[in-house]
């Protein structure tokens, strides 16, 4: 029985299956054919920069033979009068025929989750899930009718397909999207390797951040690289292998949501001399310059964002501007991509439905996209990147003949495709339209013996032409309502002398006629037939296949701010030259505090201090009036996770010490402006607190507008975040399995983790490279710093007995609350320390912390900072200076030196910033009012002599704000009234941003959308 | 050796944990003048070298200094002299340390928790007390949460024995948690709501049928079943004299629900529908949050809806808002004649900002005048206490702060003072204490 089952079903598929391979046995007869079409009289299109007309193509079993040549007597002869014949396209990010993984479930204990540590994949292969170069997308190929259908639709042919799941994902297959055998769709086996930023399917907990991904990527190539030495410590590993193998392939680098990874990724493939195509965003034109500056070949995708339902103010009001213009500015991505000169492919890749495709294509060519860039970006572009233009991409002799056949050009939006031709058979997309049928034709009605003449003229588009009936005998014509399905034709209409009653006709079409039978209203039954009279010329000519670009220049758009944001600049501040006259200045040097004093900042620096300092001035100074003002250093924060994005902790070892800040930096967060406000100039981004051994620090200069790297202060130390306690204990997770679970076991992992790096500097210079252990390498070598989330004095004394025994010394205690128990202690340590001024009874080890800490170690000799961990507070860190006034009554110079002076000393910086020095960088705030009263406001904050804050400036942005947004709103509300948008618009979101603190249980109710709902 | 380590230990418990021995202050005896500071009525009235008299913990009187005999006076010179400052929305007391369970008691199951009151489980003896009271903050409203409903809150003073000891006011509100109408961050997870209007509208509905309900139930004089629900929200439906300890001669007896009805809400839609749903009831809407209050401020006036700003040291809403919107919230409501008070919810310094609040708040518009009155004169109508407290006027409570400057800048607050009902309370507090030991330590002086 299941014998004659499988024999059915196999005789099935062969039947359905015209071209069996040779090597398959044939059930029944064979059927073997010539397959040589001609295609005659077409506009052929052969590639972006040649179009031929009236030209004929000839095809020969799956293969172009040539255009123009001879018809070959076997072919069969297509007439494409009026049509036109493009290469078909190419999508390189493709995820076709291969099957999703699905979604292992974590393992789990009583309930709650447990972390896994290694891969669960069986095999000899790498030890994280998630790096998987060894999949090849060739050997999971199955063809997808349904998928290959829809793509066909619209004008595909190609496509690279890969396993779109992992951060290494293994190699793409180029295949075509017919529905024969896999052995013939099957083109080319390995054409590109994949990676991505996305774990995916990887139920193992590392990376649980981006950080972790961009580590695990770069000691992935490093351990690649190692391998070739074969190490018989790793023996046989496919994984590593795989990735070897994979690099002689193009690359191509998913870099998901965030437009700022295509710089990320950039980076990795300069460390590692990698050259990544990069499937990109649809936003990344917000930092065009930046990613010209990569050189990358870009893929875009055309998933332009919905229009948003704004029609209720109060969703209005949560929709970010930055949403709203982005909303508007997407679709020129692609022609200023084409402007900038940046060699791009496009994808359908994203697409909610791909019948957007070649909607939202046409969009971006009235948006300014030329159709020869356009058509290049979909044929010639992909295949050359992938090293198969000799295969498909363009028409021309010897290339599979893959094309798709139009009735005009594809980018007009009346624009239909017929037929999609895959390796030289037929796909029919649409078959209404096809034949044209625009003419003058005679129309008879048959009735009772009677005949009617009419004279009848079709016109107007093909697939909904347009019918005309004139009685020969009458002046009135009218139009009943034609149907065309293919051969079949309907044609209705109704009288209003019989009250609406209709008539109904239908008919065949067939080679020189059309006829049929019908009722008429008055119930008589008739015969019909429609013949030509002669035929209208044809007014598809198309001279030149290309319409003429448009003029890009012309075209109006809002402007691009940086950042992407409603307070973002439209022209960034330039350094300039100030005078700040008759102004308090607190020196924080051994001047103290200076009265009436005038201040020069030019080149960035503070140039000089003194009274009534004569000047010749010009124009080029920018004059500030600092009487009854106050002007200080600015603020630097020790402790913050501002502008950080993916995450802020890797939980998942309980080292990690090879991940790092500088790699996720978002230059977009509006923390940095708002904390700018504050007086802030510095920022020391921190990794959380959630392991022993976090991650690598930076520390930035809040310079909105710039680029991450443009961000990163110059020259500073590199630090690492440390971490003790009830965090790095799981404390709120009850069923922890990570090690440590006690403050035993934190002691542990650092003695630990120091011998590894103590015994690893000892290896041969062939050995495995560990970034983990360089970075602990770099501490013990006084490379690299430390700052340690602590709290309570046990574990505050045993930290400094670890690096006493490995020689080093704890840079700068954190948080520190229970510092002033060992003051002293970390006095002979030499420790820096950075506290909270009031911070307490959130948590069990906070119970002691007392707002007079700050105090108690500011007298007991220690360099003491006040910090946030806290975007909001980090706006008032001056106020939070001010209370060690409150509390513990320590002098006013020296409470103001706790957010300036030493925080810089503590990061290694004193020498270019926290005084009011001549030589020093011009990072200065003018204050409204003694800076540590809580009635002073921030005028004018200043990094590297540019007025990065200006408080007037700020109030003329919130009006521009209201300005653009309510243009935008008006524009959205006439979207919402376009009946092609009905059930297209997308529902009002807000912009939910990430924030970040160190630690899940000190939250701050930061706004309500980042509240904790109630549920 | 045992002994020796029982005497530390014994002194360590002495020193460290010495709190134990703070002591509520006992009934006023003797009566007491503040004389030569500047006294802020906390109405917006300022007396320059005034003085302040109370007896039995009452005023007596407040007015320019002048000789007076035979009374206990404290020489205030410089300083100022305010009314106890009001935190009108905290967990004070149900909440010892926010990450340990076993110190938790501010949130109750269930949906519709009409009849939990919070006073019952209020901890005179909670570490934090002591950190508000040396600022200032002698009076407390204590809220629970959780739920739809979260039961009533009670108005407490901070220097007591125990809850019944510290009542000020008992159950003098209900709070309703109105659901987020717009898709937030879920906790711990990245993922949002997907229909939170229609979610947050089923869950409204089955508390309006809860008080159509109890309504009903009020009809009849004696249930056959006594609903302990219905019976806690009584004082919502119940009016009485706003102001019984006062003499109304020929004047009209103000009256005002026993209860109010405190509306937890953000947005303006969710301002709005919390407002309709009390206007449905004829209930006294109180809104607390408020973010978005100063967009409909003729709205709330029209409506007399009070609002406490409980935490005005947040993130604007949105990344385009002003960015200092949370600070100048109070101007706003203030221009527009909007009855306001400013509260103090921050988890991590404990409430004890609560004047630093209303210190950010005269940076960004308010005078110092106004902004006093948020938290001690305002809060006190708004919590249906000011006929007792909320300012230095005769006849009232005499809750009393001395500051030796400017108590709503951190710069120059310092209490020196302070009395609830004319007892001297203690300033000192774990913190204080600690700080003391380790100046020991250390020898600092």
């Amino acid at each position: 029985m299941i014998q004659k089952l499988k024999l059915l079903l196999l005789s099935l598929f062969f039947v359905a299956n015209l071209y069996a391979q040779e090597t398959y046995p044939v059930n029944g007869t064979t059927d073997n054919r010539l397959e040589v079409y001609a295609f005659t009289n077409a506009t052929i299109i052969q590639n972006a920069q040649s179009t031929l007309q009236n030209a004929t193509l000839v095809i020969k079993q799956g293969k172009i033979s040539g255009i123009n040549i001879p018809v070959p007597k076997e072919a069969v002869v297509i007439d494409c009068k009026g049509k036109f014949i493009y290469p078909s396209f190419i999508d390189l990010y493709s995820g076709y025929g291969i099957a999703m993984p699905t979604n292992a479930s974590p393992t789990m204990f009583f309930g709650a989750r447990q972390q896994q540590f290694v891969s669960n994949t069986k095999g000899a292969y790498n030890w994280n899930q998630a790096i998987k170069p060894e999949i090849n997308a060739f050997q999971n190929f199955q063809q997808n009718e349904t998928l290959a259908k829809s793509l066909r639709a619209i004008g595909f042919g190609t496509v690279v397909s890969h396993a779109q799941d992992g951060i290494a994902r293994g190699t793409g297959a180029l295949v075509t999207l017919g529905n024969e055998k896999e052995n013939f769709e099957l083109v080319k086996e390995k054409v590109a390797t994949f990676y991505s930023f996305s774990k995916g399917s990887s139920t193992q907990d590392y990376p649980g951040s981006l950080m972790g991904t961009i580590a695990l990527i770069r000691q992935t190539y490093l351990d690649a690289q190692w391998y070739k030495s074969n190490p018989a410590t790793e023996g046989t590993n496919i994984s590593l292998q795989a990735w070897n193998d994979n690099l002689v392939l193009p690359q191509i680098f998913d870099i998901g949501n965030d437009k700022y990874n295509a710089l990320r990724a950039d980076k990795i493939a300069k460390e590692f001399g990698a050259n990544y195509i990069l499937k990109g965003t649809t936003d990344l034109y917000q930092r065009l310059k930046e990613v010209k500056e990569t050189n990358a070949a870009i893929i875009l995708p055309l998933n332009f964002p919905a229009p948003m339902d704004v029609e209720d103010p109060n969703d209005a009001r949560i929709v970010a501007l930055a949403d709203m213009k982005h909303w508007e500015m997407a679709p020129y991505q692609p022609a200023m991509f084409e402007k900038a000169n940046i060699s791009f492919a496009l994808t359908s890749s994203g697409l909610g439905s791909v019948n957007d495709f070649l909607t939202n294509l046409r969009k971006a060519i009235h948006n300014g996209l030329s159709e020869t860039t356009a058509l290049d970006a979909l044929t010639r572009i992909p295949a050359t990147w992938i090293n198969v233009y000799d295969k498909v991409g363009s028409l021309e002799e010897g290339k599979l003949a893959n094309f798709f056949i139009t009735n005009h050009t594809i980018f007009s939006d009346s624009a239909s495709i017929f037929q999609n031709w895959v390796q030289g058979k037929k796909y029919i997309v649409k078959e209404t339209g096809w034949d044209n049928y625009n003419g003058q034709y005679i129309f008879t009605i048959n009735t009772k013996g009677t005949t009617h003449f009419f004279e009848a003229t079709i016109k107007g588009n093909t697939e909904k032409p347009v019918l005309t009936l004139k009685p020969y005998e009458d002046t009135l014509s009218f139009n009943p309502t034609l149907t065309l399905n293919n051969q079949l034709v309907k044609i209705s209409w109704s009288n209003k002398a019989d009250k609406g009653k209709q008539n109904n006709l239908s008919g065949i079409i067939d080679s020189d006629a059309w006829a049929g039978n019908g009722y008429l209203a008055n119930g008589d039954v008739v015969t019909w037939k429609l013949y030509a009279k002669k035929e209208l010329e044809n007014n598809t000519k198309a001279n030149n296949h290309f319409t003429k670009q448009k003029d890009t220049a012309t075209i109006t758009i809002a402007d691009v701010v940086y950042p992407f944001n409603g307070y973002g600049w439209k022209e960034a501040p330039k350094q300039e030259k100030i005078l700040i006259r008759n102004v308090t200045v607190w020196t924080n040097e051994k001047q103290g505090i200076l009265q009436n004093t005038d201040v020069i900042i030019n080149k960035g620096k503070i140039e000089r201090i003194g009274k009534n300092i004569p000047i010749t001035l010009d124009l080029s100074w920018k004059i500030i009036d600092g009487t009854g003002k106050h002007l200080t250093a600015g603020i630097i924060d020790e402790h913050s996770h501002i502008a950080i994005t993916g995450g802020v902790n890797e939980c998942t070892q309980a080292v990690t010490s090879e991940v790092r800040i500088a790699d996720v930096i978002s230059p977009e967060d509006i923390n940095i402006y708002r904390q700018l406000s504050g007086g802030v100039t510095s920022s020391h981004l921190l990794h959380g607190s959630c392991n022993p051994v976090g991650g690598q620090s930076q520390l930035i200069k809040l310079r909105w507008g710039k680029s991450a790297e443009e961000m990163k202060f110059e020259g500073a130390d590199g630090f690492i975040k440390f971490a003790l306690g009830e965090n790095v204990k799981s404390t709120r997770n009850s069923s922890n399995n990570r090690y440590p679970d006690t403050r035993m076991g934190v002691e542990q992992v650092y003695m630990d983790a120091f011998q590894r790096a103590v015994d690893y500097q000892k290896l041969p210079a062939n050995k495995r490279r560990d970034l983990e252990l360089d970075a602990l390498s770099e501490i013990l070598n006084k490379k690299r710093f430390i700052t340690c989330h602590s709290y309570v004095q046990s574990e505050i004394t045993m930290l400094m007995r670890v690096a006493d025994k490995f020689g080093f010394t704890v840079n700068t205690f954190t948080h520190i609350l229970e510092g002033y128990k060992v003051a002293d202690k970390m006095k002979k340590h030499s420790s820096y320390v950075s506290t909270f001024s009031d911070w307490w009874a959130y948590k069990m080890e906070v119970q002691d912390a007392i707002a007079y800490n700050a105090a108690i170690m500011q007298k007991t000799g220690l360099t003491v900072a006040i910090n946030s961990d806290d975007p909001e507070m980090a706006r008032r860190l001056n106020q939070e200076a001010a209370k060690t006034i409150k509390y513990g009554e320590v002098n006013e110079e020296e409470a103001l030196k706790m957010v300036t002076l030493n925080p810089a000393k503590m990061l290694h910086v004193d020498k270019r910033v926290g005084s009011i020095k001549v030589g020093k960088d011009a990072d200065v705030v003018l204050w409204s009012e003694h800076p540590l009263s809580i009635y002073a406001k921030s005028l004018y904050t200043i990094i590297d002599g540019i007025i990065y804050y200006d408080r007037e400036k700020d109030t003329e942005q919130r009006k521009q704000i209201a300005l653009e947004k309510a243009r935008l709103i008006q524009k959205l509300l006439i979207e919402k009234k376009k009946p092609a948008n009905t059930g297209r618009m997308q529902a009002a979101r807000p912009r939910i941003d990430e924030i970040n603190e160190c630690e899940e249980d000190h939250k701050h109710n930061h706004s309500i959308f980042e509240r904790e709902d109630e549920f | 050796m045992k002994h020796i380590l029982t005497t530390i230990f014994s002194l360590f418990i002495l020193i460290a944990f010495s709190q134990e021995t703070v002591y509520p202050a006992k009934e006023q005896k003797e009566t007491i003048a503040l004389t030569n500071a500047t006294i802020h009525i906390g109405n917006g009235q300022v007396i320059e070298n005034g003085m302040i008299i109370f007896s039995k913990g009452k005023i007596v009187d407040v007015r320019p200094t002048a000789n007076i005999a035979d009374i206990k006076i404290i020489d205030c010179k410089g300083s100022h002299i305010y009314p106890g400052l009001i935190t009108s929305q905290t967990d004070l007391g149900l909440n010892e340390i926010s990450a340990v369970r076993a110190v938790l008691d501010k949130r109750e199951l269930g949906e519709i928790n009409a009849n939990v009151r919070s006073i019952v489980a209020y901890n005179t003896d909670s570490k934090i007390i002591g950190t508000l009271r040396s600022n200032g903050i002698l009076l407390a409203n204590i809220v629970p949460q959780g739920g739809i409903l979260s039961g009533s809150s009670s108005v407490v003073q901070l220097d007591a024995w125990n809850w019944e000891d510290a009542l000020y006011k008992a159950d003098a509100g209900i709070h309703f948690r109105m659901p987020n109408l717009v898709a937030r961050r879920m906790w711990f997870r990245q993922a949002t709501q997907t229909n939170p209007m229609q979610a947050a509208l089923d869950r409204i509905e089955k508390l309006r049928q809860f008080f159509y309900d109890a309504k009903a139930y009020y009809a009849i004089e004696k249930p056959e079943h006594t609903n302990i629900k219905f019976e806690a929200v009584r004082g919502l439906f119940t009016e009485i004299d706003a102001y019984p300890y006062l003499n109304w001669k020929g004047v009209k007896k103000q009256l005002r629900p026993q209860q109010n009805f405190y509306i937890h809400a953000e947005t303006v839609k969710e301002i709005q529908i919390g407002v309709a749903f009390a206007k449905e009831f004829q209930f006294k809407p109180v809104i607390v949050g408020g973010a978005d209050s100063w967009m409909i401020t003729n709205y709330l006036k029209d409506n007399d809806v009070a609002v406490i700003l409980n935490q005005m040291h947040s993130l604007p809403i949105t990344q385009d808002d002003d960015i200092d919107q949370p600070y100048k919230t109070p101007y706003l409501l203030q221009q527009a004649g909007v009855l306001f008070a400013i509260g103090d919810v921050d988890e991590n310094s404990r409430g004890r900002n609560l004047l630093f609040n209303a210190g950010t708040a005269v940076t960004y518009g308010l005078t110092k005048e106004q902004a006093l009155q948020a938290i001690t004169f305002s809060a006190a109508k708004i919590l249906g206490i000011d006929a007792q407290t909320g300012t230095l006027e005769k006849g009232k409570d005499a809750n009393i702060v001395v500051s030796t400057g400017d108590i709503l800048d951190m710069k120059s607050s310092n209490v020196i003072h302070a009395f609830i009902q004319g007892r001297e309370v203690s300033l000192d507090n774990k913190q204080k204490q600690l700080y003391e030991r380790y100046k020991y330590k250390y020898g600092i002086k």
